[in-house]
């Protein structure tokens, strides 16, 4: 790839879940492309490249030694902004109508 | 007691012969910190009650005779490594209220010396920077200097040590920000093996990069903390089973001549020519080498770490942990509590790494990125068929004043030389290597010791043989 690609910022930010003023999106505008014209120097490495490590690998262990439910669970759910006996609040996920 | 000579070594001896105690060796730190840290401001919490109860139990374990090699020695802990029931924000407002629910096993390891915990440090946020100047509660300043950064992410860590506010820090090293800030600042900093200090507990960045490590008045000191931290863990599935690794005394150091062009400042690669001509002269070989493709560390880092941080911080929604702002719907808290709680470099990394992972792009950029990791990789591993350790200067400049970098690209070049370390997953050991004069003031600089995966061995022993010249 020769040319750095259009960068729809707004795009990005909603995958990203990010709310981002227009002021912001502006100014990523100009410096992520920037920020990606300096990383695409890596394009010029050419030859055998090996995209597989040998070195990373997945960990597994035993299902052993299990920790009795509810241990951590006040402790855990004390972490949330919203919480409600034992239980996260969130706001409603489905609804009937949208808007 | 002058605590600006002081090491974690040369307390262990006073504290056990009974010169003075823990509580004693604490209360001067605390008053170093009362005194010392609002213009510094590496701490972003002090536990002064705390530090003084830690202090005399390690007093009892003293006075029986049973201490080990940290009990009672003030440290500070970068504020991204959880300790049970601390606040732990990783400098940002997205965890400004976030108590850690359980402890680091760092934290748990350290414990069983009894050390004292002096307070959480400031950091870049979520370790993302190399000034401090992206904390969300204002920057740290270089005690050298204070017209100066201290450098980052682990920028409060390297103040708090350099500015006798603790004898010796935690940080974490995802591209250099164990070993950059200790080079700006004057202190020892090691970067570990990857997979030899477990991360469980430590706020994740860049899950293939991230490593707890120390940051210490000495070389001696590193290895003591470094001992102590160090460890297989069931909790961390990037843990490494433990080894001994060979205690080789190491001979042949490599300099990659060529890469070593780029942009550093004449002084400061006089002094590194300095430092290894005398290394020549205790015995050292220096051979030139050749790392062709470690020219691309810094592009394929700025790929790799920022698809890895906007995973790491796709946890951070508002519901489970943190800052959260009420939304009509749950896609608007998600989207209104990340835009309140991450700042602009954050933001920045997260649309970066979206952007590479993102389909269409990801084999062109992520994919891609990862090919050449593989080559950096085996330009190190064949460079150490020949060589016992690899040097460069830390970085290409000392300590520069607040506000110079503010074009996102110049501060990512700060870690030109500490990236492809972290890349390759290799231990690497920033050690100062003498000052450099700036605008009239004398400013430190750091030599970078590179060893290959489970070397630290080596990196102590040519450490202190630049300690002792």
């Amino acid at each position: 790839m020769s040319d750095t690609p259009k960068v729809n910022v707004k795009a990005l930010a909603d995958l990203a879940r990010l709310e981002v003023s227009d002021a912001e999106i502006a100014k990523l505008e100009k410096e992520i492309p920037d920020i990606l014209k300096f990383v695409e120097q890596i394009q010029a490495v050419s030859g055998e490249l090996k995209t597989t490590s040998p070195d990373l690998r997945n960990v597994m262990r035993a299902d052993d030694s299990p920790i009795e439910s509810g241990t951590y669970t006040e402790k855990l759910i004390k972490a949330a902004p919203e919480q409600k006996d034992n239980r996260v609040i969130v706001k409603q996920v489905v609804s009937r109508k949208s808007k | 007691m002058d605590l600006s000579k002081l090491t974690i070594a040369q307390a262990r001896k006073d504290l056990d012969a009974k010169k003075y105690s823990a509580l004693d060796l604490t209360n001067a730190y605390l008053e170093n910190i009362k005194a010392k840290d609002k213009d510094i401001h590496a701490y972003l919490e002090v536990w002064e009650d705390s530090a003084r109860e830690e202090a005399k139990e390690a007093d009892k374990l003293i006075a029986a005779g049973k201490s080990l090699p940290l009990t009672g020695i003030p440290l500070a802990i970068k504020d991204n490594i959880l300790i049970d029931g601390r606040l732990v924000s990783a400098a940002s407002k997205m965890l400004e209220n976030y108590r850690a629910s359980y402890d680091a096993t760092v934290i748990k390891k350290l414990r069983e010396h009894k050390p004292v915990f002096l307070g959480r440090a400031n950091m870049d946020e979520f370790a993302m920077g190399s000034s401090t100047e992206n904390s969300a509660y204002g920057p740290s300043k270089n005690p050298r200097d204070l017209s100066r950064v201290p450098g980052g992410s682990s920028g409060g860590s390297a103040a708090a040590v350099s500015g006798d506010l603790a004898l010796a820090a935690l940080g974490s090293d995802t591209g250099g920000s164990i070993r950059q800030p200790a080079a700006l600042t004057g202190v020892v900093g090691l970067k570990t093996t990857y997979g030899a200090v477990s991360r469980f507990g430590l706020i994740a960045m860049g899950s293939s990069l991230d490593q707890i490590g120390p940051l210490t008045k000495s070389v001696d000191d590193a290895q003591t903390l470094f001992d102590a931290i160090k460890g297989y863990d069931r909790m961390d599935s990037t843990s490494i089973p433990d080894a001994d690794s060979p205690a080789k005394k190491p001979k042949v150091i490599g300099v990659p001549r060529s890469f070593l062009k780029e942009g550093v400042d004449p002084d400061v690669l006089e002094k590194f020519e300095a430092t290894l001509e005398k290394l020549r002269k205790t015995g050292y070989e220096v051979r030139d080498i050749q790392l062709p493709n470690l020219s691309y560390g810094l592009a394929v880092y700025y790929i790799v770490m920022p698809a890895e941080v906007s995973t790491n911080l796709d946890r951070l929604d508002g519901i489970r942990y943190g800052l959260s702002v009420d939304a009509p719907t749950i896609g608007d808290v998600y989207s209104k509590s990340r835009a309140a709680g991450f700042g602009p470099e954050t933001r920045r990394r997260i649309i970066l790494g979206t952007f590479v992972l993102s389909s269409g792009y990801a084999d062109a950029y992520y994919r891609k990125a990862k090919a050449v990791r593989e080559l950096i990789k085996a330009d190190l591993a064949k460079a150490f068929e020949q060589v016992d350790v690899v040097a460069t200067p830390t970085t290409t400049s000392p300590a520069f004043k607040f506000g110079s970098k503010s074009d996102p690209l110049s501060m990512y070049l700060e870690d030109i030389f500490t990236v492809p370390v972290n890349l390759a997953g290799v231990p690497a050991i920033s050690v100062p290597m003498g000052e450099v004069e700036r605008d009239g003031k004398l400013l430190p600089i750091g030599f970078q010791a590179i060893a290959p995966h489970r070397g630290e061995g080596a990196l102590f022993a040519i450490g202190k043989d630049i300690e002792s010249e």
